[in-house]
Formats: C-alpha cells, structure tokens, sequence
C-alpha cells in the first residue's frame, strides 16, 4: 500500500486485514514497552490545515510508538497562515526529508492532489480532507464495531448483518462518507437519519437507506447508534432553524438514550457537542463507546503507517 | 524437481522427542519452562514439544507464539509482511526460561528480532534456541542450544519444511532454489 487517500480503494480482504493488524498494534499497548523498533530511521510528516485534537495526537502517538520520528505543522502559528500553498508547504517539509505525509485539509481532494502530483516522493495518508473522506475514522469505526460486538474473537471477522444508524449533519461529514463506503465493503448496512437540508445532494447513489425521523430509526433497533457532530464551522447558510430544535428532532437525549436496545453501541467521532447532537448522559453512558474510538484510533494509524512506510514500494 | 528428502515423519517425531528431553535435562525439570514458537512452524513445533513434555511432566510448561515481523531488519527491501499475532502465556515471561522454537536456523536474523522482541516483552531468567534443522550460513553470532538437525547446505539450495497442520505431511526435504522456481 502506497497512500492510503479513500476507503474506496479498500477492497474487503485488505480492510479485514488492516483491522487483524490493528489488533496486534492495540496488544503492543498492552506490553511491559508498548513500543516497537518498526519505522526506526523514518519520519513521519503530520501537515494540519485544519485544527484537530485527537487526529493529530493519535496520528502522533501512533508514529512514536513505531519508533519513527515526528514533525508537526499546523496551519496556525506556520507560514501557512501567511498564505504558503499546500505545494510549497509539502515541498518545504519533503526537502529536510520525510517518509510519510499524513494530511489534513479543508478542501476534498486535497490528498490526492499531494500523492498525484510529483511534487513529493513521500507516501500520503488522508486525515481528513473538506467534506471527502476520513479513512482512518472509517477504520476506526470499524474496528470499534467489530471488537464491541465480538471481543478477542474479532480477528479475521467481517461486519456483515451489522446494521449502522448514522445520524445529523451529512452533508459536512467526511465521518460518515468513510463509513458508508467502508461499512459496504465489509457487508454493514447503513441507515442515514438528518434533516433533509444536511443529507447531501448525491445521496441517492449511495448504498444506503435514509429518513428524517429519529425516532422511528432507533425503533428497528440497529446495533450501532452514530452521532454526527453538527458542523457550524462549515455551515454559510441556515440548514435548520434553531439549535434547540435540532436537538429535539435528531438529537441522542436522555429518552431515545433509555429507549434503545440493550445491545445498541452509541458511537461519535468528536469533538462532541454536549447538549446538541447527543446528551451529557447519552456521552458518558456505558453503551458509549467514543473513548474506545480514540484509543482504537491510535492502534488503526499504527497499522495504517506500518502498511505505507513498509516493504519495497515505500519511502524514498 | 531435483527435491531430496532428508527428514521423514519418523525422524521428525524422534528428533523433537530428543529435543523434549535436552530441554527437560538442560532445565533440570520443566518447571517456570515458556515455549515461544515463531510463526508459522515454529508455533507448530513449540506445540508438538509442549505436548510431549507434558506427557513426560505433566502440567507445567507454558506454550506461546511469539512473532517478530516488526523486529525484522530487512522490512524495507521486501514487500510488506503481514504480522502474526503474539501470544505470551498468561504467566509472562519474567524470571522464566524461554526456549524459542523455529523450524530452520540460517542466518540468525530471525532470532535476532526474536531476542529484541523478547526484550520488549520482560526479562526472562534465561533464553535458549530449539530448531528442527540447522542449515549453517549465519551472518551473526547466533547458535542453537537444540537441534533436530544440522544439515549442512549450500546457499542455492532450499530447506523445505512440511508439517501436518499446514501442508498434510511430516517431511523435511533439501531442494535446488533453481528447480523450484
């Protein structure tokens, strides 16, 4: 594996694979040194023009924990802000000499543009690019689902039958466009719920299905529950009328949290929106499993960094 | 295919009952014994010696499966391997004596990333080296304290080892790397 751009370029076995590995990535953590002498000598660019926690620290601690070496720029506080092109930027970080470029930008496409130029030699993995993709929360997610529903004996399994509720703001959500991608290739089924203003115009040639009432979503009873963070950084235009009602209508609050299925999972990307998309209760709930998505967050990038900076295809 | 069979099931069966009793002789008994096999035959073969210590001292030795992908020194010239899970036997490995078990010793290097993996893992009391065959060629300073055996070879030639598990049959066969290809 070369980049790592779009969860479509995943076929099932490779994903299926990347989530076995991550498993052995996530025993490391476990280990009296949970460190490995893996990408020794490599380096690891991590170029954020957009602002991020937990993508940027997991992508770091990830990198550290394969012993490769770590630089970080982030748009504030870099010549970025003085308006150097993504070009310059990539050309400036690739000429001290790096291995791997983990982007994220606020424009779709950004990644592909960076690994399809010849501008860098360095293998790209997409964190996040505008309103595209976010392949490694697909991942993730995936692997969240899949340990959540069968434990240890999750190595080698698919999601098939598994049925994913994603709910709220679409339109903005690389989230949900990994995981819908993502969950098809490994035999999930998908549900969208969102007011009709924030599912975007295509959604009809996606494989999933899609409605407008919450409530009647969560009454089928699907095994995971995925709250989408509201995007407002993004939103120029009015999508619904009022917080509070957006709330009421899509959010996860304390009764649809007490009416779901005892087996139901509840999963957000974050950074959450206390009282918006999902209640403080909803949040800390023992069928949440948000904090397990970022430690699992961690063991995935691992993988995914051990797959593009290893073998004879990768580096320089 | 100019393969010769140099190992039959018999021979095999003999040699990793020998080795049994070596490790049982050189740990004065098989208490705080760890088995780690290296993936995919060594896991094998670590299993077949543990069964047979345990039919000659029951309950007491500790079998696992110890890989060593992400030790390897060579990850950046080939394509990519894909990694074997680890698995240390709920006691760990602190304080114990660890025998790794391979099926073919050659250059050392896979021992090598198995003993920075063992370090990794904690301080055994004592690490030693089981294989089935020892085909020379070392490029580290590396030995076996166990050897089914040792089978002198030339570089071109290939060691194919076949265990029931994976490949239906018990046979150890030496073949020209040229007609296997």
């Amino acid at each position: 594996m070369k980049h790592l751009l779009s969860v479509r370029d995943l076929d099932r076995d490779t994903a299926v694979g990347i989530l076995d590995l991550a498993e052995d990535m996530a025993d490391v953590a476990t280990r009296a040194v949970p460190k490995l002498p893996t990408l020794r000598g490599r380096t690891v660019a991590n170029l954020f023009f957009e602002d991020s926690t937990r993508t940027r620290l997991s992508f770091e601690a990830a990198a550290k924990r394969l012993s490769a070496d770590v630089i970080t720029v982030s748009a504030k506080g870099s010549s970025v802000s003085k308006g150097e092109s993504l070009k310059d930027t990539a050309q400036t970080i690739a000429a001290m000499g790096i291995d791997a470029v983990v982007l994220r930008h606020g424009a779709s496409g950004a990644a592909r543009v960076l690994a399809d130029s010849h501008w860098i030699d360095a293998a790209v993995i997409n964190a996040g690019d505008g309103t595209h993709e976010h392949p490694t929360q697909g991942l993730l997610d995936a692997y969240t689902m899949r340990k959540t529903l069968h434990g240890d004996a999750a190595r080698g399994k698919s999601l098939d039958g598994v049925r994913v509720t994603i709910v709220g703001d679409i339109l903005h959500s690389r989230v949900a466009r990994s995981n819908v991608w993502l969950l098809q290739t490994l035999g999930a089924s998908v549900h969208l719920v969102g007011p009709e203003t924030l599912l975007p115009l295509g959604v009809d040639s996606w494989p999933v299905t899609r409605g407008t009432d919450l409530d009647a979503a969560l009454a089928e009873n699907p095994d995971v529950v995925m709250m989408l963070r509201v995007q407002s950084e993004r939103m120029q235009a009015a999508f619904f009328p009022h917080e509070r009602e957006y709330a009421r209508q899509w959010g996860l609050d304390d009764a649809r949290l007490a009416r779901l299925a005892p087996h139901t999972m509840v999963m957000h990307p974050g950074p959450m929106n206390r009282g918006l998309e999902i209640s403080s209760a909803s949040a800390d709930s023992a069928r949440s499993v948000v904090l397990h998505q970022v430690a699992n967050g961690v063991s995935i990038r691992m993988a995914v960094l051990y797959l593009v900076l290893s073998g004879s295809g990768a580096g320089a | 295919m100019a393969a010769r069979t140099v190992l039959h099931q018999a021979d095999i069966t003999r040699a990793l009952t020998r080795i049994s009793h070596e490790i049982l002789e050189s740990n004065q008994g098989s208490s705080d014994l760890v088995l780690l096999g290296i993936p995919t035959r060594g896991v094998l073969l670590a299993q077949r010696i543990g069964a047979i210590l345990d039919q000659l001292e029951p309950g007491s030795v500790a079998v696992g499966e110890l890989d060593v992908t992400m030790y390897r020194d060579d990850l950046a010239g080939q394509p990519t391997r894909t990694p074997s899970p680890t698995r240390v036997p709920a006691g760990g490995i602190d304080g114990k004596t660890v025998v790794l078990v391979d099926d073919v010793l050659y250059s050392g290097r896979t021992i090598r990333a198995a003993l920075d993996a063992i370090n990794d893992l904690g301080r055994p009391r004592a690490v030693r080296l089981a294989v089935l065959v020892d085909r020379g060629h070392r490029e580290l300073p590396i030995r076996a304290d166990f050897v089914g055996k040792n089978l002198p070879t030339a570089v071109a030639e290939r060691i194919n080892v076949k265990l029931i598990e994976t490949d239906g049959e018990d046979l150890v066969a030496i073949a020209e790397r040229e007609a296997t290809a």
